[in-house]
């Protein structure tokens, strides 16, 4: 049989299919096995198979240890510039412009006011996926001022800490020099009885660690979190060998004394809550 | 040190050749008994000359390799010409003596003074006793020591900063060396003396700074001072070992940047062929400066200068707030 007319064509507006494979599955980063997305965020981000604490938000850290609807967001408004005038493969303009679209955040560091358990605080989180957590001028300043707020309103100050970056290369010397700046303020902190205390996260490496990270009353951290000085390739370039498994992990850390405690993101807003009731004001 | 065994870096070679005349026409001189002193005056002025053009006009990347010259004065020189009766300390008290550090007491011009400063080594033994000046957490926690006994006594304490950076090593991990910077860092911060601190050739990142909170911060002319190594720089931004030089012009850290950037008081002038040209020259120079500062500081009221100290890193950084630029 032969039809011959016109083929009709019905036109339709393309909808978006829905994606069901991308985003659904996530690979984890340190054991390679595949786990199902729903799953993962039931648990915390934290990988059912071997435990590795994905990396969160800011976002995510706030819903992970704030009451709900308590955080005061401060000195938002506060940018970076470009001192340098940094001229590399890309700007440091560039460079910004790109993190801030990706992330939706300012900058890397994000303070204010929260309640963490009954403890009016003071919470400041540096987020490892803006420049890797590096600490520029802006990273620098509002560390200090979530100091200074805390130490003005006394109140504690809780440090959620991503650092893998260690000082911001795009500001040279100026971001070497925040290591001073963030670290002479704990001397304050001392001396008008503000506990500190520091969460490490996932990477905290560098001029972050050397700096405000490490010198906190209480030292915490997330399982498996790689944390240190130097650069774990630059350590394997120098003594020319591959680096034994689980060499500047938190539990290695936890081994040579070098933290109180590594605490499973299950357990750390009831530890967070339990040390900050510890040295409230008795009643 | 003498012209004869000086090193020339590749920007320097036609002082070189200059260099090579010169001896060759001495030993003319010497051989056949000719007078071409004339001749070899001319020369010993171009030498001079050429010298002073170079130097005048040196990229960031040849101030690095300036920086890094094996001849360049060490810490120890400057100990050796300007300590008196130097009293040098040993170990952290916990693990063990790091030999990159050295740190002691001794007489400066009849004061008594701290002094402490990275050692790299002359020549490859001593380079690889003294760790290149790649300090290990040992190293930050001995110079601490003696920085706190220069505080019970009221002396005045001096440090050289001299290193590629601070050691990346397992051990040096194991024995936290981020502690052993922050630490460094925040107790400088408050050490009741007076503190200057002189980059004398290569300021490594943290490595650096574990001994280079004070006062008074002060880089020799040709010296450098950076968050990171040209070679990391470039190989991390540019994916490329060779942008060194691209990566060395826009980390700014050569001593004029710097200052303009206002993240250090003073240059320290260098005889017009760098430091290695003529260290007796730069030892003295280096005194002087260090005499004049411990003066001016001595001055201050110890509370007073430590506001003064916190202040200074308090104001360090360039932010905007909404369209405001701020220092």
């Amino acid at each position: 049989m032969i039809f011959r007319h016109r083929k009709r064509y019905i036109p339709i507006t393309p909808k978006e299919a829905p994606d069901i494979k991308k985003d659904l599955w996530q690979k984890c980063p340190d054991c390679n096995k595949l786990i199902y997305e729903g799953k993962l965020k039931e648990n915390f981000k934290i990988c059912p198979h071997c435990g590795y604490h994905f990396r969160l938000t800011t976002k995510e850290w706030i819903n992970l240890i704030v009451e709900p609807g308590t955080f005061e967001e401060l000195d938002a408004n506060i940018v970076s510039v470009d001192p340098l005038e940094f001229k590399g493969p890309k700007t440091y303009k560039e460079k910004l412009e790109e993190e801030r679209k990706r992330t939706g955040l300012n900058e890397a560091l994000v303070y204010g006011r929260a309640m963490i358990g009954k403890t009016p605080s003071v919470l400041s989180i540096l987020d490892s996926n803006f420049i890797m957590g590096s600490m520029g001028s802006v990273v620098g300043e509002k560390f200090v001022r979530a100091c200074e707020l805390a130490m003005v309103e006394k109140k504690p100050i809780v440090s959620i800490c991503g650092g893998g970056g260690g000082a911001r290369m795009y500001e040279g010397l100026i971001s070497l020099m925040q290591m001073v700046k963030t670290s002479q303020v704990v001397g304050k902190l001392k001396k008008t009885k503000t506990l500190y205390i520091s969460v490490l996260t996932d990477p905290t490496m560098g001029g972050v660690a050397a700096s405000f990270a490490f010198l906190a009353d209480i030292l915490i951290a997330e399982p498996k979190a790689l944390i240190g000085f130097a650069g774990p390739r630059v350590i394997e370039q120098t003594i020319k060998q591959k680096l034994p498994h689980g060499f500047q992990r938190s539990e290695f850390l936890y081994q040579h004394g070098m933290l109180d405690q590594v605490v499973p993101r299950s357990n750390l807003k009831q530890t967070l809550t339990k040390i900050l009731t510890i040295f409230a004001p008795s009643q | 040190m003498s012209e004869m065994q000086r090193k020339y870096l590749d920007f320097e070679k036609p002082l070189e050749e200059i260099e090579k005349n010169i001896s060759e026409l001495r030993e003319i001189k010497k051989r056949k008994n000719v007078d071409n002193q004339l001749q070899i005056t001319q020369l010993q002025q171009l030498f001079r000359e050429k010298t002073k053009e170079i130097y005048a006009n040196l990229t960031a990347w040849q101030k690095v390799q300036v920086a890094r010259h094996p001849q360049r004065p060490r810490t120890s020189d400057y100990i050796d010409g300007l300590i008196e009766q130097f009293y040098e300390f040993h170990g952290d008290r916990i693990h063990g003596d790091d030999p990159a550090i050295i740190a002691g007491i001794g007489k400066f011009r009849s004061k008594s003074v701290a002094i402490i400063g990275h050692q790299k080594g002359k020549d490859t033994e001593e380079n690889i006793k003294r760790n290149f000046g790649m300090a290990h957490p040992e190293g930050y926690r001995k110079a601490l020591r003696i920085m706190k006994i220069a505080e019970k006594f009221s002396f005045p304490v001096v440090t050289l900063v001299d290193t590629p950076g601070a050691h990346p090593h397992i051990e040096a991990e194991e024995r936290n060396q981020a502690l052993a910077i922050a630490s460094n860092i925040y107790q400088m911060s408050e050490i009741q003396t007076p503190i200057i601190v002189i980059i004398i050739g290569e300021g490594g990142s943290g490595g650096a700074l574990g001994i280079g909170v004070g006062d008074k911060i002060a880089m020799l002319e040709f010296s450098i001072y950076s968050v990171i190594s040209p070679e990391g720089c470039a190989s991390i931004l540019w994916k490329d070992q060779k942008a060194v030089k691209e990566a060395s012009e826009a980390l700014k850290l050569t001593a004029p940047e710097l200052l303009k950037l206002g993240l250090i008081d003073e240059i320290i002038k260098e005889p017009s062929g760098g430091a290695h040209s003529q260290s007796q020259e730069m030892i003295r120079t280096l005194g002087d400066y260090i005499e004049k500062n411990i003066a001016e500081l001595s001055s201050i009221e110890i509370n007073a200068l430590l506001e003064k100290r916190y202040e200074k890193y308090r104001n360090m950084g360039f932010y905007k707030i909404e369209n405001q630029e701020i220092l």
